[in-house]
């Protein structure tokens, strides 16, 4: 009888071109989805001579550059930074890509629009030149970030060499609890296993307390496996996955769909399969969690304090402990929902989606915000589905800024930056020093709980601003 | 790319756990080619102030590490994005050498790709060989030999390390990786063919 197989080990057998005899494996390429960050591989290309050897298999759309205030290029002032995001549509054009633009209602946060066009499908190897391509693990594909040279050598070959990693099944059992959400558990893991935990690994999470979030929570876990250390994150296909993949524009139809149910139904990890680590967390212990240092693993629940280095005996992981509360301008022992706010981003690959910016209004409904906040839909289509559901006027009556989609204040390439010494509440990834700008200090939380912190202008356990949610 | 030869040099002990990319080369930055020359940038705001003059408290700017082309780090050196400019700047700047007992894996992978070779070394002899080099600031010689894989340090530090020996063996030569992987053009032909028989869902959809 063949060994049981793991959903990861399925789908890298699936793509293993050729096995060299010390390990490295040579990987067909299922997806290459591009951004304007990208560029450098299209010059290498042009350079070289070579030709983009998929242009089926690759997708791209702008987000790390683009502004969120206007659709209007012109707006960057740097010639360079302009050409980054301007010299996609060429790029597109000369390799035959398929694109979607400034101008495309589909243009969106790659790791958004992946999903939703149905271009990311269970059972593919998905790269991205972006470390959150993880995300894409969400629907059961192996999907990892990747460099510059790599997303060249992938762009003129569609393979990668990789030496297989490591694998780690995470399973959190029972359920959630109201307003506990797919944030609260990847910062609760990351804070359990550290930011190095998953170093080497690829992550498959199981578990009740996973199978029971929606698409978008998965894609929210899965995004930050890298913050983990992990190489990628993903869940196995079940049919919430077939459900969100059906009737999205890339996605089968007709007979293929069926032709790739059968392949999908395949996937996911037998009984009796072994993974080289295993970890389990309870789903029902896990309340909403917010970072307080400059690593996604000083991460803890929000009626917790702020450590002290006093209580560490180790004297180097003291001082990395005291320079953390140093950056961030904290004391030891503060109540965490005593530290103030100055301003609140709500966006991001990680928090952007439609059920992010539903859980940020409803808990901005009928109220005001005390600091300045914004939201950042993840697509051109979500902001169209947030103003259709009438969102944008909650956030805008709030005194919240809505936006154009993008990057923003993730990465603040595109200029979203916090000042020197300002303190967000960010729904992003990485609170790491500099990250939203130079002496800008992150933490990063759920949408609901930014949305609570931009009403409170401090932090606050969002479930005492909902009733019923009470702890 | 440049062959990796034996590197002898003063070694930086960099004691910090989980120094990510955002330090190493700050996002504001990567707009620019890699032609601009990334080492300018290299620990920006942790190596100079914003009017440029440098800051004396870090270690890049102390004396005798200005020269230093090994960093001795600790786990989880260069997690974060997967930004490749981070090894660009170290590069640029003049490093060849890095080792920690843990890396990001994608700046793991990035580094080979640029001629720095990346060296994991369990946390105890990590530990072992970080503080004898801070204990011989001026004499902190390390000596990396990529041929034997061997890593010899100051008051007697000597150990072995693994590598992929494809790796190694690129680095070595210099190879490019895209030159290697043409050279199986038609076993990568022959997968593409079978995997879009048996995957034809895959196939280009008019949209």
């Amino acid at each position: 009888m063949a060994l049981a197989k793991t959903l990861f080990e399925k789908i890298w057998d699936r793509h293993t071109i050729l096995q060299q005899s010390d390990g490295s494996t040579l990987l067909h390429i299922a997806r290459h989805l591009v951004h304007d960050g990208s560029h450098a591989g299209f010059r290498t290309l042009r350079e070289r001579g070579l030709k983009l050897r998929r242009p089926d298999c690759t997708f791209g759309t702008p987000d790390h550059y683009v502004p969120t205030t206007t659709r209007d290029m012109a707006t960057i002032k740097e010639e360079g930074r302009r050409n980054v995001v301007t010299s996609m549509n060429a790029n597109a054009k000369e390799f035959g890509m398929t694109m979607f633009g400034l101008d495309d209602i589909r243009q969106g946060i790659i790791h958004v629009v992946g999903p939703e066009q149905g271009i990311s499908q269970p059972g593919l190897v998905i790269v991205c030149g972006d470390s959150h391509t993880a995300t894409h693990g969400a629907l059961g594909a192996l999907a990892f970030g990747i460099g510059a040279s790599e997303v060249t050598h992938v762009m003129a070959t569609q393979t990668l060499w990789q030496t297989k990693p490591k694998s780690m099944r995470i399973t959190v059992k029972g359920q959630l609890t109201a307003g506990v959400t797919a944030k609260d558990v990847i910062l609760a893991i990351i804070a359990k296993i550290g930011a190095a935990g998953g170093t080497g690994h690829v992550i498959e999470y199981a578990g009740s307390a996973i199978t029971g979030l929606s698409m978008e929570g998965r894609m929210t876990l899965c995004n930050m496996s890298i913050e983990a250390g992990a190489r990628a994150g993903m869940v196995a296909p079940d049919e919430k996955t077939y459900a969100y993949l059906k009737g999205r524009p890339y996605a089968p139809s007709g007979k293929a769909w069926d032709e790739a149910m059968t392949y999908w139904r395949s996937l996911p990890t037998e009984a009796g399969a072994t993974f080289d680590k295993e970890i389990e967390l309870d789903g029902d212990e896990i309340i909403p969690m917010m970072t307080w240092g400059t690593s996604p693993e000083e991460a803890g629940p929000i009626n917790g304090v702020v450590p002290d280095p006093a209580d560490i005996s180790d004297p180097e992981k003291r001082e990395a402990l005291q320079h953390s509360l140093d950056y961030m301008g904290l004391k030891p022992g503060m109540h965490f929902t005593d530290i103030t706010v100055d301003k609140v981003f709500i966006g991001s690959c990680t928090n952007s989606r439609i059920e992010d910016i539903r859980a940020a209004a409803a808990v901005v409904k009928g109220r005001k915000a005390k600091i300045w906040a914004m939201v950042v839909p993840g697509s051109g289509l979500i902001k169209a589905q947030a103003e259709a559901e009438g969102l944008d006027k909650i956030f805008l009556d709030a005194g919240f800024e809505w936006r154009y989609s993008g990057c923003s204040m993730c990465v603040g390439m595109n200029g979203d930056l916090l000042n020197e010494g300002e303190r967000s509440a960010s729904t992003s990834n990485r609170n790491f020093v500099g990250r939203q700008g130079r002496g800008a200090r992150t933490h990063l939380v759920s949408p609901a709980m930014a949305a609570a912190a931009a009403i409170c202008g401090h932090f606050v356990d969002v479930r005492t601003l909902n009733p019923g949610q009470e702890p | 790319m440049k062959k990796f030869n034996t590197v002898r040099s003063i070694a930086i002990p960099m004691g910090t756990p989980n120094v990510d990319t955002d330090q190493i080369i700050p996002a504001r930055f990567l707009w620019h080619p890699q032609s601009d020359g990334y080492g300018k940038w290299l620990f920006n705001d942790l190596r100079l102030n914003e009017d440029g003059s440098p800051k004396p408290g870090f270690i890049l700017n102390q004396s005798p590490y200005q020269d230093a082309t090994i960093i001795v780090a600790d786990r989880n050196f260069g997690c974060g994005s997967s930004r490749e400019h981070a090894v660009w700047a170290l590069i640029d700047y003049g490093f060849q050498v890095v080792i920690a007992s843990s890396f990001g894996d994608i700046f793991y992978n990035n580094s080979f790709k640029q001629g720095l070779l990346p060296i994991v070394l369990p946390e105890a002899l990590l530990i072992r060989l970080r503080e004898a080099v801070e204990r011989n600031p001026a004499h902190g010689h390390v000596t990396v030999d990529l041929v034997a894989q061997q890593i010899e340090g100051p008051e007697g530090f000597k150990i072995g390390f693994d590598i992929d020996p494809f790796r190694k063996k690129k680095l070595l030569e210099g190879l490019d990786d895209i030159a290697v992987t043409l050279t199986f053009n038609d076993q990568i032909s022959l997968f593409e063919t079978n995997y879009s028989q048996a995957m034809p869902w895959l196939l280009p959809k008019a949209v």
